[in-house]
């Protein structure tokens, strides 16, 4: 079944925002990333410059699918957090909800256990915006006309 | 699964490009890579092996211009086409809003084609998806080989559906572009209708 779309409003976004720049200060992170599980990314804070943020969130994606496969393989539900550790930088990997991924990239300004601490605490509040925004969805909404106000031409004129 | 940003002003969508080993899905996105200006395309990325085979996904965002004032963006992946690569195919379905079906012209390849678009029913239904009610176009790919079998024969195995369909050499980029501007409408239209 098509599944319908991942709509994010302002409020949303902001909401969303203020969690993870909230986590970046507390977990003493370099950045921190909130990705979709199809590989978009949703929000991001930190020193997100250097970084090529579309690629980060399409390989964490892939990351977290190839590694929920092996969880199956072996009998899991899944494995909630990943991470990779570097010569200078880190990355904690963890899945909320199901349905969106946390990533955070620190290096030894902070410690694992640091930042394992504060995505939990986090995760909390991101869960709940997540939930709010699944939940409103479900409910429809009359904002989301964008879509139907999509005319033929427009589609046409994107490839003039 | 498609992704609309208010915020952001951003509508992103899924398409990937599936197919029998060696059929051209890559080749397709380094001609797209090659073709586009650089402020509408981000960095390619592809997974594969010390061959050059594709092992986990290849991947191109591409940037599309504005609708009602937000920037369209799509994400390009590829399949391994590899048959032992199931399990990695499986996951790069997830969240698709478009496919891509890049099938071999050679007569030595027809088995292969038939058995990767029967391998894409049965991983699509795995995800929950049912290939009717997912937009998605054939692409006829090395046209130009000497045992290239008659297009007509190939849509009769390949198209029953008879949806859009396109005749394409992907190392010299014939057809490349058809074949995505056709997928991108077809999605586009899709996700009104799905509103």
């Amino acid at each position: 079944m098509p599944q319908s779309s991942f709509v994010m409003y302002e409020e949303e976004y902001r909401e969303i925002t203020s969690s993870i720049d909230k986590l970046l200060k507390e977990a003493n992170a370099k950045c921190v990333y909130l990705v979709d599980k199809d590989g978009q990314l949703i929000a991001s804070s930190g020193e997100t410059r250097d970084i090529d943020a579309t690629s980060l969130a399409s390989l964490t994606a892939g990351n977290i699918a190839a590694t929920g496969g092996l969880a199956k393989l072996i009998g899991e539900k899944e494995f909630s957090i990943l991470f990779h550790e570097g010569e200078k930088d880190n990355i904690h990997i963890s899945l909320i909800e199901q349905r969106v991924i946390l990533v955070v990239i620190f290096d030894k300004r902070s410690s694992l256990g640091l930042v394992r601490l504060r995505v939990r605490k986090a995760s909390e509040d991101l869960a709940r915006s997540i939930q709010k925004l699944l939940a409103r969805m479900a409910g429809g909404s009359e904002k989301e006309s964008l879509l139907e106000e999509i005319s033929d031409e427009d589609i046409e004129k994107l490839f003039n | 699964m498609s992704f609309i940003n208010y915020s952001s002003r951003e509508i992103n969508c899924k398409i990937v490009y599936y197919g029998p080993g060696l059929c051209g899905k890559t080749t397709n996105l380094q001609h797209i890579y090659r073709k586009t200006r650089p402020d509408a395309k981000g960095k390619m990325i592809t997974l594969a092996t010390e061959t050059e085979r594709t092992l986990f996904f290849d991947f191109l965002p591409l940037a599309l211009g504005d609708i009602k004032g937000f920037k369209t963006r799509f994400h390009l992946y590829t399949v391994p086409g590899q048959i032992f690569y199931d399990a990695s195919r499986k996951l790069i379905l997830k969240g698709v809003d478009g496919i891509v079906f890049v099938a071999d012209s050679q007569a030595e390849r027809m088995d292969a084609n038939i058995e990767s678009f029967e391998n894409m029913k049965v991983n699509l239904e795995d995800q929950g998806y049912n290939l009717s009610q997912v937009p998605y176009v054939v692409q006829y790919n090395k046209r130009d080989l000497p045992s290239a079998v008659p297009v007509e024969e190939l849509k009769k195995v390949l198209n029953p559906e008879g949806v859009p369909d396109f005749e394409a050499v992907a190392s010299d980029g014939a057809g490349v572009f058809e074949t995505l501007k056709t997928i991108v409408k077809l999605v586009l239209i899709e996700l009104k209708k799905s509103s």
